[in-house]
Order: structure tokens, then sequence, then C-alpha cells
């Protein structure tokens, strides 16, 4: 019986003090993203050598000057890595923000107005999703000439459906809750509604989309320079790294690994911050 | 004679979000002896169902069972298996739960799942299990026992796939079968009937069984014994009998007070005419779901001539069974679903139909409330912010201010005013329930729309919010349109009582006039089909009432006809399914809406 007691009583001073602290994958999540922030502003600062120098013959060892060795043409990969986070990071970022700015308010739009509008919206992204998207970034990028921001707004544009789709799911479901219709019934506005009424309570599932989609977009990226499309040589970002010295994997193994490595991090510290940041649980999980 | 059941000293613990054990079963001990019928009777968060499905060996993800025995059949249920456990399951022990809906496979045959277990544990032949269901079937009085089998779980009404779960429990002879809570998600006019063919299951073949329920009315019905549970632990223990006459612990005693709550008396003198006009007057109005005609009427009416008029300062009750379109109601006053035609008046002055057109004055002096206060409080706001938004919104007050009326709002629905920095996820139903209030009263309503409000919380939080609500009304004058299924509730609080079914408006009158004859013969089915708090209750009543009862599910009908027509007892086949349907005036002051006169209503044959 006094264990019970204990229980209660604890409980019962359960204080209502809300998440303050990160969990630890939260930390190392953020340290992690922190750490490549960081390197985005001041990789091309801190680079041994110029991106375009060449410094060795192709695929050279793992030396002093070259901590990494050097790629197929024989620059340093570390500095190439250094300046390429920027690309990937600061472009595949900034789409993906434009691209769920812009899906994800007209994706709550739809939701909260119902009827024509969200019929029109939705028939509208679903003639976009139909578009093969390397298809149409390749005739953007053919047509205006590849420029970071070009890039940014076709990449932006491309995930912006998919955007649209998740958000107005999500949205109308909460729509649907009695809270939202007590706020309709006050007379509320349909910016209110959004604000207050819906983002707050999607804000977890959302913010997950962000990571993957973030993901998304440094691969489209990396398969856009490839093309010759994405970022212009000699700068490269790190999915054209991996691919431009994909034939020396047998020779200088670091020159694909390190920068395969360097988006695979990224990436899961992106998720790791995401999946854990403050207030995730008390809004998502509940119903 | 050895018990088929004896748990002793029984504990389960379960582990919540933030990984902190709690003993949600504490020491619980009773045994079932073979062929009685045992209840566990307690409000939600009780124990109940956690311990009738220990009895199973199963605990619910997150809970343990930590301790404790349970000897079943002579056998030791806690130190078995994972596969003696299964073979135990559906087999010596069957399991009935609540939501039978829920509980089916929308995608096969009920036949093939009704036998399933029994095909499982191969207890008998396929062709044998078949004829046994068969023959559950009519016993269970399923309408057409034969072909019942081939239909898919949505072809059948709520009342019959509860029968069929009870068949499905039944087929390989259980010793012994846990009932949870098997009626309480049914209409009162259909959980008669299945309580009924139940309890003859139960008697005939001397079933040992285990009732889980919150309604003692129910369980008076049934049970030989009552065990009474709170918080995990055991209260009392008694027969049925003792407990509902001489019952000894508190709880027990306030259980069987909040059974049949305190009539309030009505507000006498805002009842009397006066020439102010009412508060609230809806016109024939017709609301429904689906694609507009070119008439404008919607598919799916689902109200259809429903008028009403309430004064100010009074309560109207508004009583149906789900899907007659109470809720509706309430949505198309707000001006949530706008009505496809008819009229709103408010205080004499016409509302727009839509609340986009209405002004902001009018749409303060509309407040709804919604039935169940987890949804109707946005989750990633604190209560202090939730309140503070219609101040804001109507009536222009912020800051320190709007503070202080929250804090007041706060103290009017008996909360304190610490919980403005709360989160709704903190708050008890009951609690949330009261700010739900809290938040309709900060716009200063003159009628509040209370669609359930009480449903989905324990009989003696309810007693306490009903209360609540009558100390408001006194205090501010608001009007309430008092929507809800349960006639006990409706009576306590209403000053006049509207019953809807299938969205037409069958008897309007005042509370009193309920309790006299004649009635409509719907309002007559209705009501005496609300279990009472005596033993026998379910073996005295009419068979007429019966025949009723089980004559199916609501349909509207079309055009101006009875929708009542199919179940009724008095109908005049040729008359009531043809010719629209006149509004009559009872002498008693109630209007209904029937095809017999006073008179004919009045003679016993008919009633």
């Amino acid at each position: 019986m006094s264990v019970d007691q204990t229980i209660t009583a604890v409980e019962a001073q359960a204080p209502p003090r809300h998440r303050v602290r990160l969990p630890l994958a939260g930390m190392i999540g953020a340290a992690i993203v922190a750490f490549w922030v960081v390197v985005a502003i001041i990789g091309p600062y801190i680079a041994p050598h110029d991106v375009g120098a060449l410094v060795d013959d192709g695929f050279g060892p793992l030396r002093w000057g070259q901590p990494l060795g050097s790629d197929y043409l024989g620059r340093d990969v570390l500095s190439r890595i250094l300046v390429g986070a920027r690309y990937s990071i600061g472009v595949a970022a900034a789409a993906t923000f434009l691209a769920i700015l812009m899906g994800g308010t007209l994706g709550m739009l739809a939701a909260v107005s119902r009827g024509l509008v969200d019929m029109m919206l939705s028939r509208f992204f679903d003639g976009l999703i139909s578009i093969p998207s390397k298809m149409s970034a390749l005739i953007v990028v053919a047509a205006l000439g590849s420029s970071i921001p070009v890039l940014i707004v076709t990449i932006a544009v491309i995930f912006t459906p998919g955007a649209f789709r998740i958000w107005r799911a999500l949205a109308v479901n909460v729509n649907a809750l009695d809270f939202v219709e007590v706020a309709r019934a006050r007379g509320e506005g349909t910016g209110y509604l959004i604000r207050e009424e819906i983002l707050p309570n999607i804000a977890g599932p959302v913010l997950t989309d962000f990571g993957l989609r973030f993901v998304f977009a440094v691969l489209l990226l990396s398969s856009l320079s490839f093309l010759g499309l994405g970022v212009q040589p000699p700068n490269a970002d790190w999915g054209s790294l991996v691919r431009e010295n994909m034939n020396g994997l047998a020779e200088a193994a670091a020159a694909v690994i390190v920068p395969a490595l360097a988006i695979a991090i990224l990436t899961i510290g992106v998720n790791l911050l995401i999946d854990n940041l403050p207030g995730r649980g008390s809004s998502a999980g509940e119903h | 004679m050895a018990p088929l059941v004896k748990v002793e000293g029984l504990r389960v613990t379960a582990r919540d979000e933030r990984g902190r054990n709690s003993v949600i079963v504490k020491d619980v001990s009773f045994e079932v002896q073979p062929g009685e019928v045992v209840a566990l009777i307690g409000e939600s968060g009780s124990g109940k169902t956690t311990i009738a499905l220990s009895l199973m060996g199963y605990a619910r993800s997150g809970a343990r069972i930590a301790g404790g025995s349970i000897t079943f059949d002579g056998r030791n249920v806690l130190g078995m298996r994972q596969r003696e456990l299964s073979s135990l399951r559906g087999r010596d022990i069957a399991y009935v739960p609540q939501s039978a809906a829920a509980s089916f496979n929308p995608a096969r045959p009920l036949l093939k799942q009704v036998i399933e277990s029994s095909q499982l544990h191969r207890v008998m032949s396929q062709a044998e299990a078949e004829a046994k269901a068969v023959s559950l079937f009519h016993e269970l009085v399923l309408p057409n026992p034969e072909r019942v089998g081939e239909r898919f779980p949505h072809q059948v009404s709520g009342g019959q796939l509860q029968r069929l779960l009870a068949a499905m429990a039944l087929v390989t002879d259980p010793k012994l079968v846990i009932f949870d809570e098997p009626t309480t998600a049914l209409d009162v006019t259909t959980q008669i009937e299945v309580l009924r063919v139940f309890k003859k299951a139960i008697k005939e073949r001397v079933t040992t069984a285990v009732y889980v329920s919150h309604d003692l009315a129910v369980v008076a019905q049934l049970a030989d014994r009552i065990i009474v549970l709170r918080d995990g632990a055991i209260r009392e223990v008694d027969t049925t009998a003792r407990i509902l006459t001489e019952p000894k612990n508190e709880y027990t005693k306030s259980l069987l007070a909040a059974a049949e709550p305190l009539e309030r008396t009505a507000t006498i003198n805002a009842l009397q005419a006066t020439s102010a006009p009412p508060v609230l007057e809806v016109k024939s109005v017709l609301a429904g779901y689906g694609a507009v005609d070119r008439e404008g009427i919607p598919a799916l009416p689902v109200l259809r001539d429903v008028s009403l008029t309430i004064k100010s300062g009074t309560t109207l009750g508004v009583i149906g069974e789900s899907g007659c379109g109470k809720s509706t109601l309430a949505r198309v006053i707000a001006g949530l679903l706008p009505a496809a035609r008819g009229e709103i008046m408010l205080n004499g002055v016409k509302l727009p139909l839509s609340a986009a057109e209405r002004t902001r004055d009018q749409l303060r002096r509309v407040q709804i409330v919604f039935q169940t206060a987890d949804t109707a409080l946005n989750p990633a706001r604190p209560i202090g912010r939730i309140l503070g938004r219609p101040l804001e919104f109507y009536h222009g007050i912020s800051g320190d201010k709007q503070r202080r009326r929250v804090a007041e709002l706060l103290d009017m629905v008996r909360l304190p005013a610490i919980m403005a920095d709360r989160y709704p996820n903190e708050l008890s139903g009951g609690q949330k329930q009261r700010v739900n209030l809290a938040r309709a009263l900060a716009a200063e309503p003159s009628l509040m729309l209370c669609d359930e409000v009480t449903s989905a919380l324990d009989t003696v939080v309810v007693a306490a919010i009903l209360d609540l609500l009558a100390e408001l009304q006194r205090e501010l004058g608001v009007a309430y349109l008092f929507i809800s299924h349960d006639l006990s509730t409706v009576k306590a609080v209403c000053d006049e009582v509207m019953i809807l079914y299938a969205g037409q408006m069958m008897e309007h009158g005042s509370r009193s006039a309920l309790r006299q004859r004649p009635l409509h013969p719907y309002s007559n089915l209705l009501i005496s089909s609300v279990p009472e708090l005596r033993q026998g209750w379910l073996d005295g009543i009419n068979e007429t009432v019966l025949k009723e009862a089980s004559a199916g599910v609501a349909r509207p009908a079309r055009g101006e006809t009875c929708s009542f027509f199919e179940r009724c007892s008095v109908r005049i086949p040729g008359c009531c399914d043809v010719e629209p349907t006149p509004f009559r005036q009872l002498s008693k002051g109630a209007r209904i809406r029937c095809q017999r006169t006073e008179e004919e209503l009045m003679q016993p044959t008919v009633r």
C-alpha cells in the first residue's frame, strides 16, 4: 500500500513544466547540424587548396598535404568537400524550405477552405506532379542557364506538390476535429485557423517531412550536377563528388567514401534533430 | 464446489509515456463459482477491463501482471506458456468486447468469423460448427438466422453485430464468457433486446460469466453478484440485491445516487409566457449532407421539417438515438452546416443560415459546446490562451485584464486559476469539459448548444457538470439547447423536451408532459427502454415494447410520411406510410407528430 501512495504522490507533484531540454539524441543531431553549417560558412577560407588547383596526379594517395588524397583530376578532395558543403547544404536547405513554404501554406489553405479552393489547388498540383521532375528541371535549367538561384527555385518547385499533398492530408485530419469547428463557429478567419489551430497540431509530422525532403533535395542536386546542370565546375556539391570519383573506388576510396559519409552524417544529424525537437510529442502523438 | 475462477492478490502495473510505473490493479481477490454471473462495476480507470483481461492471462500493451495468482478450472493461468494460453483463449474463455463494429473483419462474411475460434482450436468440423452457429443465431433471435452468416459486417445493424459477437464467443461452448461493456455503444432501444437475448443465453446454458460494465442498471438485470471497483481496488462485493438495497460502502452509495440524477426544479418564472420573443426560434428547418439538387435539397437529408423555440433562460432537451440528427441540429443552429430550407430567429431577428454571413455579435450570442472534450480543446495551446481568445475576439479584452477574466471564468466552472498555464492533455475528462464550458461562457452568450456534453463522462462527474450547468443558468440567465441520448440526464436538467427520430420531431412538450399519457409511440418505446435500477426490470417489460425494439434500424421515410412507421406498434398501413403526418396538440400540453388521435393513443390495446 505504501508503494501506491508514493506513486500517487509523485504523480500529484509532477510539474506541468514544458520541454526545456533536448534529449541526448537531439543534442547529437543539433551538434552535427551546427558543425556542417559552420563548415558551409567558413569552408572556402579553411580549405588548404583552391578547389580547381591540380595538386597531384589523378587519384593520388593520402599524404600530409592532401589528407584525403586527390580526385580523378588530381584536385584536393578535402578542399572540395569543405567548399562543397556550401552548395549541398545551402541549396538543398533553401530549396526544401521554399518548397515547404509554398506547398505547406497552400496545403493548409486547401484543407481549411475545402470545397472549390481545395479542389482547384489539389488538381493543379496533381498536374504538376505528373511531370517527370528531372525532365522539367532539365528544361528550366537549359532555358535559364545554371545558377544557384535557378537551382534553388527549380528544386523547390519540384518538391512543392509533394509537400502540398502531405500538409493537406495532415491538415484535413486536424480540420475535422471539434476545436477547429469551435473556432469556425466563433467566426475566426482562415488565417487564424491555419496559424493557431492547424499548424501547431501538425508541426511534428510536418517536420519529419522536412527532414526527408531535405535528403531528397541533396540527392536531386547531385543528380542534376551529374548531368552537368547543377553546380558548375570547378565547384561541386557532395553528390557530384561521389559520382565523378566513382571510377577510382579501388585506387582512392576516400575520394568516394568521404563525400558519401558527409551526406550520410548530415542526413542523420538533420533527422536526429528534427525527431527530437521539443514539443513534438505533445502535439503530434495525441490523435 | 470448487470455484471456476479464483483470483488472489492480483496486481497489475502500467508504465506511462514518461516511463513511470503505476499500479492500476491493487491486490484484487475474488472467486467466480460455476454457473454464476459476476459483474465488475466501476468508472473509467477503475481497472475493471484490466482485471477481466487478466483472467485470460492477458495484459494490454504497457501493462504487466506484476503479482498474485489466477486459477482457472484448477490451472494456474499466470504460470502458463504462450501456447497454453492460446489454447485457453477463445476455447475455454471467450471474450465479448465493447465495440462490435471494430471487432469484425469487414472483408469477410460473418459466419466464417463466428466459427473461426472453433476451427482454430479444432473443436469440431466446419459443418458442425456452421450448424452450431446457425442454432445460436436462432437462440440469439437474429433475423433470418439461416442466411445472416452470409452477410458482411456492414450489412447488419449494431445490435445484431453485438449478438453475432456473442455467438462467436459461445460457439466453442466456453467454460467462462467475459462480457466487456457489450451494450454500452448501443442505443437504449437496441440495448434492451441485446440484454434480453444475452440473459436468455446465459441462463439457458448456465454459462459462467464475468460482466464488465459502468452501468448499474444494466448489471442489475444480469448479475448474481456485483464487485464494485474504484482506482483498481475492490470497494464492495455482495449479491446484486444487497448492493442495490443496502450498500455498505460510501462509494457504492454515491454510484447508486448518481445513477438516478436529481431532477432540478424547472425555472418556473422564466417559463411563464412573456411578451419578449424567445431567444431562439427554429422554423421548419431542412438540412443534410451530400450534393444538393436543383431545389437546394441535399441528397442525404438528416433533419426534415424541424421546428423549436427556446425561451430565454430555459433549457430545451433534444433526445434521440444515434443518427437521428441531434448533432446536426446543433450544427445547423450554429451555422456550421447551413440549412437548406427554413428560418432561424435569434431574439426575434432572422439569422443568416451560414456562420460566415453572421455578424460577430450574432456569433457571440450562440455558442456551441461539443461532446468530446478531448478533441474540443486545441492540444497545442495552454488553457489560458484557449479561454483568452473568445475574450479578445468578441470583447477586445487583452493583457492583464484578459488574464483576470480568465481566472474569473475558471473560478466560475470551479477550476483553480493555475489551470490557465496547463495544456489540455494534463487535465482529466471532467476538467476538460469544464474548460469547454468556460470557453463558451467567455463569449457571454444568450444561448449555449450543449451537444452530448456529459456522454463521455463518468456518472459521478456527470452529476457535477449538470449541477454546474444549472447554477450557471440561474446566475447568468443563459438558455441551453441540451442534446443527449440519455433520457435520465435530459429529464434532470430540461424544462422542455423534444424527441427526435430519424430527423423528424416526434414529440415536443414540457418535462412533466413526458410522464403523462398519451405519449407518442416512439416516446413510449424510448422511455420504457431505459433500464431501471431494480432487479427483474428486464423480465417485466411489456412484450409489445420488445417487438418494436427488435424491428430494426431507423430509416428516414420518404417525403412527409412518418419515419417511425416500420417500428411502430400502432401503425396504420396505407395511411402512415402514404400520407403526410400531421402535428397534434395533446391536452397534456405537448405536440406530437402522429396519425393517431389522442383518444386512440390512450386506448390500452393501442398502447
